[in-house]
């Protein structure tokens, strides 16, 4: 009975991890918002986005977790942390036994969830956002499997696409594969890297010295009811359970534990071959020993991040165009004096405050509109752009998605009475006023008629053709004007954003 | 009754025996190990079981394939250097070799087909074969926006660039192009006033047009106008098929009275868009249901081409064909023609019956629309929605049973056969293209109406 719980343990611990970690990141790999509806709660349960929407219960519910059995959100819970768990399983394959207990970098940890909280408190007056956004461990991951995932996941459904095309079948449609933010990538390419070469190298080096969530977790986990414990009449120091740790957290000489850093993964029961370890209610006392930090590792993330900062700009990918047709020139953003965020976003401060950037909404918006920013201050924060699509009234899927309450959930009825913004003519680009080609497209397709076609007294043609004139009352800036404008690069016709959302 | 019975049996057996030799005769020609038993032959297999069938043009003695090859949708490749497409020139060869082989001798093209490299192509594929074993046509086209083009020099210049770009020294068929588009102005303005109608009939006299025609889309007017000429016209193109017989659209005229004319002149037609710009190859599934019961074996394009093949004034039936195996149907089709009889008739026109009912947009795909200036795929869209008519996934209310997987139907396959920027709601109705269509489809009016139903479908609409 003792033995075989011992065992079962691990194996639940990674039945549960497995589940968890592959319904999250199809989370962000699904571009058709089918799996959103049944597991959308895991990006819910997730510790920081659960205290941005301030949902109380999810966050006590995490803390009582942790207080009874130890840091299993971040084994079993945490996608970033299964992940490294993936890679350190891969390196420990290639060498047997290879962990080493080290002393906890306490300084480093307690310096960087310092900067965490000075970032998420000091967000409520300037543009800390990325700062917290960077290190939030979900987020984290969310922007690794967006961008670095997501495209083989849709090349993937492509040729699926293909096929069934050429089976008469419409069980896929194709769906296009671009990078929306340059800076975003490359700041998700780096993450994966990092993360990869220390879990691969050391285990959960990050999840104990660098996230802030692990050493929150850290503290409560210091006092958890249930914990692994050595059995010390059983124990012949062997230093076994040490090695298997990548937590690297285990004093096998001392027969002590550092809780702050156990992940609670289970694997020193199941390794231990005198059955000396245990996961029990029994304390154990803990000595812990002060060290230096690690100064390379650390210049080595200030690095990082610095240059992370520094990349500039997102090119949004050329579409290819077939010579048969009429060239059509891509269009090029416009320079808004307010960006947009998605209905829902209740308003630009209050988006910024609660948005991770984990780029789930970025991962289902089925109309393209949704873009990283490239901008410092709100840095991989998505916000809209209307080059691709628009902000289609049947759609309220970002606000589905959201687990932080940045984007709050609206419905089309309200969503269809809420002004994101506003639309703004440009008559030098406008064809009928400019020109002498008569076009309505932008009225014609207006869902709330705030666009009236009025004939254009001033002419120079003397040809009176009616031009746009937009009525901002009943304008919600959903950008369908913009972008189905025939002026290109730049529209005639496109949306400021507002710095408060409103009714109309 | 009994004998009917007797008719079908013999007919069965015929084909049988026809079956044979030709499973024979294809297994000669595509080289495969008879040993390998499958059976190769039956209908659909591509193989003729016979000789294609001839008509002899009463003013020159010319004896012409049934079939003849329409050169305006030769199969395009990507160029070399990644910039935009180019004519599969290979492909090209590979179908006119196989058309030759197979008795197919009239070759149709203009100057401003396939972007204007129609000729081009044509020509070079011809070239390797005989002179005297192929007929070719084209056309003076219309170049409406052109007035230099449209003056004598430019249309004479045009009609020796034809003859340079095919590697010919004479024209076997020459066409005024679309006469009637544009009414009877635009007809004098284009042949008559700049004297480019007398030049030819010089050329025809002088040999290097051996026949002379031409081609009729449009206003009536015009038609009547250029028979009661006192021009002998060596053979004339019109539009002929079982729904254009006696429905014809738009501003066509039905094909009942401009056959009848030409017989009455003893002017040989040669007939386009027997296939409707590809719709009666694509029926809904009663229609189709109906065709099958009399013929289980036949494809509704081989209906429509033994349709348009039975007239016996028809000197030859133009088809377009890209794909290879169109090519081998159609040949099968008419290798060699069996007319439609009564009881066949009478089914077409219960398909004509269900064919009107529907909702379907009147384009061909001649492409003379485009290209847009907006980018627009036109005959790409209607294409799509003319094809949803005939699987049935066009929804006349979002309460009909099968609208879930109609919608979805629509709207995949809408992405897929057009570009999202080249669909119809990008359309913002410049009226360019309504002068240039030869059905005068209201594109403007058809782009906003399959733009609307997008919309609905898209917005899950209740309509």
């Amino acid at each position: 009975m003792f033995t075989t719980y011992r065992y079962m343990l691990r194996k639940i611990r990674i039945t549960l991890a497995s589940i968890t970690f592959i319904l999250l990141t199809l989370l962000f790999l699904d571009f058709t918002g089918i799996t959103h509806g049944w597991f959308g709660w895991l990006a819910r349960i997730q510790f920081i986005p659960a205290l941005l929407a301030l949902n109380v219960g999810i966050v006590v519910a995490l803390i009582v977790l942790t207080l009874l059995f130890g840091r299993i959100y971040c084994s079993v819970i945490c996608p970033l942390g299964i992940f490294q768990d993936v890679i350190s399983w891969g390196g420990s394959r290639q060498k047997k036994n290879r962990f080493r207990y080290s002393p906890a970098r306490k300084w480093l940890r307690y310096s960087l969830l310092a900067v965490f909280v000075f970032a998420l408190i000091a967000s409520f007056f300037a543009s800390f956002h990325m700062l917290f956004g960077l290190l939030e461990p979900y987020s984290a991951y969310g922007r690794i499997a967006s961008n670095l995932f997501a495209p083989f996941y849709r090349w993937g459904n492509n040729i699926l696409a293909y096929l069934a095309e050429r089976a008469d079948s419409y069980a896929f449609y194709s769906t296009e594969v671009w990078i929306r933010s340059i800076s975003t990538f490359i700041i998700s390419l780096l993450t994966f890297l990092i993360v990869g070469y220390l879990a691969w190298r050391n285990g959960r080096t990050y999840c104990n010295t660098i996230c802030p969530v692990g050493t929150l977790l850290g503290f409560l986990s210091e006092y958890s009811l249930f914990k692994p414990v050595f059995d010390q009449e059983k124990c012949n120091k062997c230093g076994l359970c040490a090695r298997n740790c990548k937590a690297a957290c285990i004093d096998a000489k001392n027969q002590q534990i550092d809780y702050s850093r156990c992940v609670s993964c289970m694997n020193c029961l199941e390794k231990c071959n005198k059955e000396a370890m245990i996961y029990s209610r029994r304390r154990a006392k803990v000595k812990e020993e002060r060290t230096q930090e690690d100064d390379s590792r650390r210049r080595f993330l200030s690095v990082t991040s610095v240059m992370a900062l520094t990349t500039v700009a997102a090119r949004a990918q050329q579409l290819h165009v077939d010579g048969g047709f009429a060239d059509i020139e891509d269009k090029k953003a416009p320079d808004r004096q307010t960006h947009i965020i998605p209905p829902g976003g209740v308003g630009i401060t209050h988006f910024a405050r609660h948005c991770t950037a984990c780029q789930l909404c970025v991962s289902v918006c089925p109309n393209q509109i949704l873009c990283p920013s490239a901008a410092i201050g709100r840095m991989m924060q998505p916000e809209i752009s209307y080059e691709r699509g628009y902000c289609r009234p049947e759609c309220t899927k970002c606000s589905e998605v959201c687990p932080t309450g940045a984007i709050r959930k609206i419905t089309t009825a309200d969503k269809s009475a809420t002004q994101i913004g506003r639309a703004v003519w440009k008559k030098e680009l406008c064809l009928p006023y400019s020109g002498d080609v008569k076009c309505n497209n932008c009225a014609r397709h207006c869902p709330v008629d705030a666009i009236q076609m009025i004939p254009n007294k001033n002419s120079e043609s003397g040809k009176e053709l009616p031009v746009p004139a937009v009525d901002t009352e009943r304008c919600t800036g959903c950008g369908g004007c913009e972008n189905l404008c025939p002026s290109r690069p730049y529209s005639a016709i496109y949306v400021e954003g507002n710095v408060k959302h409103h009714e109309i | 009754m009994k004998t009917n019975q007797n008719n079908t049996i013999n007919r069965r057996r015929f084909l049988k025996t026809f079956g044979i030799t030709a499973a024979v005769s294809g297994m000669a020609l595509v080289g495969c190990d008879p040993k390998n038993g499958k059976a190769v032959g039956g209908k659909g297999s591509g193989i003729a079981s016979g000789e294609m069938t001839y008509r002899v043009n009463p003013h020159t003695g010319d004896r012409v394939s049934l079939l003849g090859y329409g050169c305006m949708r030769w199969p395009l490749r990507q160029r070399a250097d990644g910039n935009g497409e180019e004519i599969d020139q290979d492909a090209v060869n590979d179908l006119v070799d196989y058309a030759i082989a197979h008795g197919v001798n009239y070759f149709d093209t203009s100057p401003v087909y396939v972007r204007g490299w129609s000729e081009k192509a044509t020509g070079i594929a011809l070239s390797r074969h005989p002179r005297e074993s192929y007929f070719i046509a084209t056309k003076m086209s219309n170049f409406a926006n052109d007035p230099q083009l449209r003056s004598f020099e430019g249309s004479s210049a045009l009609y020796y660039k034809s003859m340079e770009d095919l590697q010919v020294d004479y024209i076997d068929y020459y066409l005024l192009h679309g006469i009637g588009m544009d009414g009877m102005d635009a007809f004098r303005g284009r042949f008559i006033d700049n004297g480019i109608l007398d030049f030819l009939l010089k050329e025809r006299q002088a040999g290097r047009i051996r026949n002379l025609g031409f081609s009729y889309h449009g206003d009536i007017e015009v038609y009547d106008y250029l028979l009661s000429l006192d021009i002998q016209w060596d053979f004339a193109q019109i539009q002929l098929n079982y729904i254009d017989w006696q429905n014809a659209t738009g501003r066509n005229t039905n094909a009942e009275y401009l056959y009848g004319e030409l017989v009455k002149r003893n002017v040989p037609a040669v007939i386009m868009e027997p296939l409707l710009g590809g719709r009666l190859g694509r029926l809904n599934p009663h229609a189709l249901a109906i065709l099958k019961e009399e013929r289980p074996e036949d494809s509704a394009a081989a209906w429509a081409f033994r349709y348009a093949g039975t007239p016996e004034h028809v000197l030859t039936v133009l088809s377009g064909m890209v794909y290879m195996e169109h090519l081998q149907e159609n040949v099968q089709t008419y290798s060699p023609l069996i007319p439609v009889n009564q009881q066949e008739n009478e089914a077409l026109e219960k398909v004509t019956e269900l064919m009107l009912r529907s909702d379907y947009i009147a384009c061909t795909e001649c492409q003379y629309c485009m290209p847009c200036p907006y980018g627009l795929d036109i005959p790409g869209t209607f294409a799509h929605y003319n094809r949803c008519i005939s699987e049935e996934n066009l929804s006349k209310s979002s309460q009909d049973p099968n609208y879930v997987k109609a919608r979805r139907a629509f709207l995949i396959g809408y992405d897929r056969s057009v570009p999202k920027l080249r669909q119809a709601n990008h359309c913002i109705g410049c009226d360019q293209c309504l002068a240039k269509c030869p059905q005068k489809i209201e594109i403007v009016q058809e782009m906003q109406r399959i733009d609307l139903y997008a919309e609905r479908l898209k917005q899950r609409l209740a309509f």
